[in-house]
């Protein structure tokens, strides 16, 4: 590992993000430290998924640098829409794991099976301890006696408590949250976000969540950035934005979703 | 007479029984032909639509046009070809061979397609999901995407099959002694073509119905999601 704990784990520089003529997000620039839990929060459509879908590779970019733990995702002869080859983002996404808001468990696998898969496929580990760590992880999800059941016969919360546990499995240093509750009944988000909560307490877990439990970033977050139209346009301290919003933009956001 | 068999014409009961065994050694070559075919045109037609979505576009073109072109010539036309033009080039294959593989060509052309559609159908979450997982476009492939296709795949490959059994007559041409060849050897020699033909064609009909009972059943025993693999 190349990066020192000075230097950031996420480095966003100057990036530009169209698709076709528009542009999601124009000259963007962004910063996370190790350890860091980072919030975004803003309106529909100001380019938080993206940010998180450019991270985890799923999306490319046209212009500016990205680099995660000291590795750039464009290498100078690369090809393809990363201007990367596969054998480097397969080194970049070693390091990242993602949580998406319709959990997209594999529905013809037990939960053990999704949980172990990766590992065995990916890492190489022996299935008999990557299924060892899966067991410990589904209980720390809370879902231990539920390993041998199908994605379809688990609630949404639990299925997203699963996807949690799928995505640690991999041992990531940044986990992504793209609202990870949104597509939950009211009464089954408390059960993700303690999930959530106790990984926040993961000292040396990089975090990024996007949510609209706006008491719940406030509660977990070391910072938080309002997105407005493909910009940062606020970011602090949770009690600094929640509480002494600067940008008219923010205040008139928080007051549209805490009313 | 043929391989020793002896016929009796006298009412159709005596020539339909004593015709049976040589007809029942056309179907022994008719399912072998349809198996061996169904085999190549299953494979085959995986790695076509495979490579048909291949990133690479010489590679996705050159796929798209073999497969256009082996569905829309003739499989008379591609059996002859093989048949006759291969060994000009000093590929000679056994009769058999040349039958089964032109079955073979021209159904994986159409499974392809069948495939793709399965493929395309497997919602993109989860190739997102098998990225964030770090697995390869290979492994994605074999672990989530076609496991969860099979299941929605196979009422079609089964029409296929059907379909492709209902075929295999056109093998006779290149000297394949299936089922309808030698039924129709037999009513030259005899004159007599009612009993054959129906044979023959009763036998299809069963061998079809057994078929598509069979695709049923297994099509209610797969779990709907899809199977992983070992
Ligand atoms: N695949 C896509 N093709 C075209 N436009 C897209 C695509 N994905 C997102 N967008 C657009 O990009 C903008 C930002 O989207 P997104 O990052 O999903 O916003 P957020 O997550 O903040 O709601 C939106 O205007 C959206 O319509
Ligand atoms: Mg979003």
């Amino acid at each position: 590992m190349t990066d020192k704990p000075s230097q950031p784990i996420i480095e966003f520089s100057n990036v530009t993000k169209r698709f076709g003529t528009l542009t999601v997000l124009d000259d963007f620039n962004f910063k996370v430290a190790k350890g860091e839990k980072v919030t975004l929060i803003g309106p529909s459509g100001s380019g938080k998924s993206t940010v998180l879908r450019i991270l985890m590779t799923l999306e490319p970019f046209q212009e500016g640098r990205l680099a995660l733990a000291g590795m750039s995702y464009h290498e100078p002869n690369g090809k393809g829409p990363f201007k990367a080859s596969e054998k480097h983002l397969h080194q970049i996404r070693s390091h990242i794991g993602m949580v998406f808001q319709s959990f997209n468990l594999f529905p013809h696998m037990t939960v053990l099976r999704n949980v172990v898969e990766a590992p065995v496929r990916v890492l190489g580990l022996p299935r008999g301890e990557a299924e060892c760590r899966a067991v410990d992880l589904l209980a720390m999800v809370g879902l231990a006696d539920k390993k041998d059941h199908y994605p379809s016969q688990l609630s949404g919360g639990q299925q997203q408590r699963v996807a949690i546990a799928r995505a640690l499995a991999m041992r990531p240093r940044v986990l992504l949250f793209d609202e990870p509750t949104s597509a939950l009944d009211p009464q089954l988000v408390g059960e993700v976000l303690s999930v959530i909560r106790g990984l926040a307490h993961e000292h040396d877990l990089t975090m990024l969540l996007v949510t609209h439990e706006m008491r719940f970033a406030r509660e977990v977050s070391d910072r938080v950035c309002f997105f407005d139209k493909g910009r940062i346009c606020e970011q602090g301290e949770p009690n600094a934005i929640f509480g002494a919003p600067k940008e008219e933009r923010t205040r008139e956001f928080l007051q549209s979703v805490l009313s | 007479m043929m391989y020793g068999y002896e016929w009796d014409t006298t009412t159709w009961l005596t020539y339909a029984t004593s015709i049976l065994p040589i007809i029942l050694i056309g179907l022994t070559v008719t399912l072998k032909a349809a198996a061996a075919g169904f085999a190549i045109a299953l494979v085959l037609g995986l790695v076509f639509a495979l490579l048909r979505r291949s990133r690479i576009k010489a590679i996705s073109w050159t796929t798209a046009v073999v497969v256009e072109f082996l569905r829309d010539t003739p499989l008379l036309v591609q059996l002859f070809f093989l048949y006759y033009v291969l060994p000009d080039f000093g590929i000679v294959l056994p009769a058999f061979l040349t039958g089964a593989l032109a079955l073979g060509l021209q159904y994986a052309a159409y499974t392809s397609e069948v495939y793709r559609g399965g493929i395309e159908a497997v919602p993109r979450g989860q190739w997102e999901a098998a990225t964030a997982l770090n697995m390869t476009r290979m492994q994605t492939y074999r672990d989530i995407v076609v496991p969860q296709a099979v299941p929605r795949i196979l009422p079609a490959m089964g029409n296929y099959l059907v379909a492709m059994i209902k075929e295999t007559p056109v093998l006779s041409v290149v000297t394949v002694l299936e089922m309808m060849g030698l039924a129709n050897m037999i009513s030259e020699r005899t004159f007599e073509y009612l009993v054959p033909l129906t044979m023959v064609g009763l036998i299809f009909l069963l061998l079809t119905l057994v078929c598509s009972a069979a695709l049923h059943r297994l099509q209610l025993a797969l779990p709907k999601a899809g199977i992983p693999l070992k």
